[in-house]
């Protein structure tokens, strides 16, 4: 009786312990599921380019203000972009350059990471082209020119006049392959 | 309580276990084992009550007075950590540990060994806990939730606590498979299933609960360590992580925690209240269900936590309507013990009171948790006093309570002596004053806009924090009355009667004598 009650014991503590390991897995695989469930849903798209939709309709009654801002963080770079802001109709294309200089004396991988104000603007801005999409390679020294194209959608609420779009720089360690799979 | 236990054993089954500090080094005794839990929780309830001081005296008045701001970070950091993972959680344990066993009619917990180890573990994660506060850098301080990016860029502090906060887990799944195994396998013959106490029930889905989240915790952890360290990226947007994730692993496992810590207490009251009011627990099978479905709902209304963070129409809806659902089970549990106590023959002892007192608490704090769930309110209220207010109805006045209302309920069993009926009284008392003094007026603080965490505030909070403080003040002071009243219990308190509450019907009281063996139900009982 006592040794089959202990033996019972043991399977359970391995029955438990299987769990727990099952558990502890679950946890990373939810890494993958969440980066999937945004691709799949569309939430947090923002470093792919996306669809250049057939006609859009130029709001010409309605001005906006477009402020570009540039950060780099942790890496000795120089950023920024050539005009400050500019002044657009809604559905408008829009090219705007920016401009990294590499002040050391190596080779630097970075990448940019986008940040808007107001925040839902992600859900009216399509971009094209960015420089954000890939990692940018500095050779020391080296200057380079990069472009954004987007539009900024006639169904941006009225009441807004102004919007920001920041990006900042990050370093990648060495080897880092493509950053940002997503 | 050394002493407690030295009369109980040596008599007829002396196993010549070592004697002095040896003894609860190396004890497999399963009541030796719950003592150790519980003095270790009240001494870490000391500590996270001290950094609570702290952080009332800062309050005291508008401006920067006594704690710099990043030490003040640290105080609200570690005062939640300690508290949720060094008072609160292995109190319950120690209840289990002393309780379980009895309550069923084991002899020990199932794994005696294990049950050693996960207590001994938690010393060593408590020292590196509270040590990080004399690492360069101090301790952690970007929040018990140690959301990124702030505990990606923490000193040695944050390693420290991520350190503590892995062995603190371990301690948690070895704890609960040992009391999932005891409960599952070793009940005394005729003990099943919807027999066994509410206590013994809410213990078991607990333990599930932990064995559930737990290792998701220690997964995130090691995420952050690695994105620390080794050059992951699993939270930095720059190499393609996302700090939002975190938050949702983090609460995957974070809010079927915040039901680890009340679902026992539930279970406590549940024992108490019958006993008091003379009359069995009304609705137990419903009880069961109950809580079941309680640990069910808690793990899909995570992101209730994160409204503000970022997330879509759709997801906001249903953890909205998610989290308003648990309502129900609570509710009818609520309906429970009051139906219990309608028309019983009710006497009003300190366990009782206890029990009450969170029942008439628990509720406002479930209703500021409905309030808290819709949406549009809680964009208004989120990281604001208005939540303190609503969590520390539910764990101070919740699970604290109920462990009060527990240990005045055991302790003449476990110690064979009775506590002070007065001064017991007296704790309740005050500790109901102040408890409502510290946190009623912070409803009216994170309403006007109060943000948590942070040292300083606008002049207009000045009053009620004033109150709040003096409050906290109070009811620190009478947590050191409950020291008194246990001390003085132990050593030289009137002996017990064999059942000195005649409504007890659970096995310990029923089939032990007080105080309760060194080793009980060698034989188990036959339950009927």
């Amino acid at each position: 009786m006592v040794e089959n009650k202990s033996f019972a014991n043991v399977v359970m503590l391995r029955k438990l312990l299987f769990f727990t390991l099952v558990m502890f897995v679950f946890g990373y695989a939810l890494v993958p599921f969440y980066e999937k469930f945004c691709e799949v849903t569309g939430i947090n798209n923002l470093l792919q380019p996306d669809v250049q939709a057939k006609e859009i309709r130029v709001d010409e009654s309605r001005w906006i203000t477009v402020e570009f801002d540039a950060n780099t963080r942790g890496l000795p770079w120089q950023f920024k972009p050539l005009q400050t802001s500019a002044r657009i109709h809604p559905g408008e294309p829009v090219n705007v350059m920016y401009e990294i200089t590499n002040n050391s004396d190596r080779e630097i991988n970075g990448q940019a990471i986008p940040s808007y104000s107001p925040r839902f603007l992600d859900k009216h801005l399509k971009k094209f082209e960015c420089f954000c999409f890939t990692k940018q390679v500095l050779k020391p020294n080296e200057t380079r020119q990069m472009p954004v194209q987007f539009v900024i959608e006639p169904g941006l609420p009225q009441d807004i006049q102004t919007v920001t779009i920041s990006y900042t720089f990050f370093e990648l360690p060495d080897g880092t392959a493509a950053a940002v799979k997503r | 309580m050394a002493a407690v236990h030295g009369d109980a054993h040596g008599h007829e089954h002396d196993d010549h276990h070592p004697s002095g500090i040896m003894r609860w080094i190396t004890t497999t005794n399963h009541k030796d084992i719950g003592t150790m839990y519980l003095w270790f929780s009240f001494a870490m309830f000391l500590v996270g009550g001290t950094l609570a001081m702290g952080i009332r005296a800062e309050l005291y008045q508008p401006g920067i007075q006594i704690l710099e701001p990043e030490l003040f970070n640290q105080f609200t950091t570690l005062h939640g950590l300690i508290m949720v993972f060094g008072a609160i959680m292995p109190a319950f344990v120690g209840f289990a540990n002393w309780q379980v066993p009895m309550m069923i009619g084991a002899p020990d917990m199932a794994f005696a060994r294990m049950n050693n180890w996960s207590f001994w573990l938690l010393p060593v994660a408590a020292t590196l806990l509270v040590g990080s506060f004399f690492v360069p850098g101090g301790a952690a301080a970007g929040g018990w939730t140690f959301y990124p990016p702030l505990s990606t860029q923490g000193g040695l502090g944050v390693d420290l606590m991520i350190f503590s906060v892995h062995i603190l887990g371990a301690s948690s799944i070895m704890g609960s498979i040992n009391i999932i195994t005891t409960i599952l396998n070793m009940r005394a013959p005729g003990m099943t299933m919807m027999k066994m106490p509410l206590f013994v029930w809410t213990w078991l889905i607990t333990a599930y609960l932990l064995v559930l989240v737990m290792p998701v915790l220690a997964g995130v952890v090691t995420m952050l360590l690695t994105d620390r360290h080794f050059g992951t990226s699993f939270f930095n947007a720059a190499g393609g992580g996302d700090p939002v994730m975190f938050q949702h692993i983090f609460w995957f496992f974070g809010h079927p925690e915040v039901y680890i810590m009340i679902l026992p207490s539930f279970g406590i009251v549940s024992e108490v209240i019958p006993t008091f009011s003379r009359k069995p627990l009304f609705g137990y099978s419903s009880m069961v269900y109950a809580t079941a479905s309680i640990a069910i709902l808690s793990c899909v209304v995570w992101a209730h936590h994160m409204f503000t963070a970022g997330m879509p129409t759709v997801g906001q809806l249903f953890f909205m309507y998610a989290t308003m659902l648990i309502a129900v089970p609570t509710g009818v549990k609520v309906f429970n013990w009051t139906a219990t106590m309608w028309r019983g023959s009710m006497s009003f002892e300190t366990p009782m009171l206890f029990s009450i007192g969170f029942i008439f608490l628990f509720v406002i704090g479930g209703f500021s948790g409905v309030i808290c769930a819709i949406v549009p309110i809680d964009i208004q209220v989120q990281d604001t006093y208005y939540v303190i207010a609503h969590f520390h109805y539910v764990l101070v006045s919740g699970s604290l309570f109920a462990l009060f209302a527990g240990a005045y309920y055991w302790i003449p069993k476990w110690t064979g002596r009775m506590y002070n009926e007065t001064l017991g009284k007296w704790h309740f008392w005050l500790s109901m004053f102040f408890f409502n003094m510290t946190f009623f007026v912070q409803h009216f603080l994170g309403l006007a806009g109060m943000p948590r965490r942070i040292p300083d505030y606008n002049l207009q909070f000045a009053d009620f924090n004033m109150i709040s403080s003096l409050g906290a003040f109070g009811f620190g002071l009478t947590q050191l009355l409950f020291l008194y009243i246990m001390i003085n219990c132990i050593r030289s308190g009137d002996k017990a009667p064999q059942k000195p509450w005649d409504g007890a019907t659970t096995l310990e009281w029923t089939h032990l004598p007080t105080p309760a063996p060194y080793h009980s139900f060698e034989k188990p009982p036959i339950v009927k």
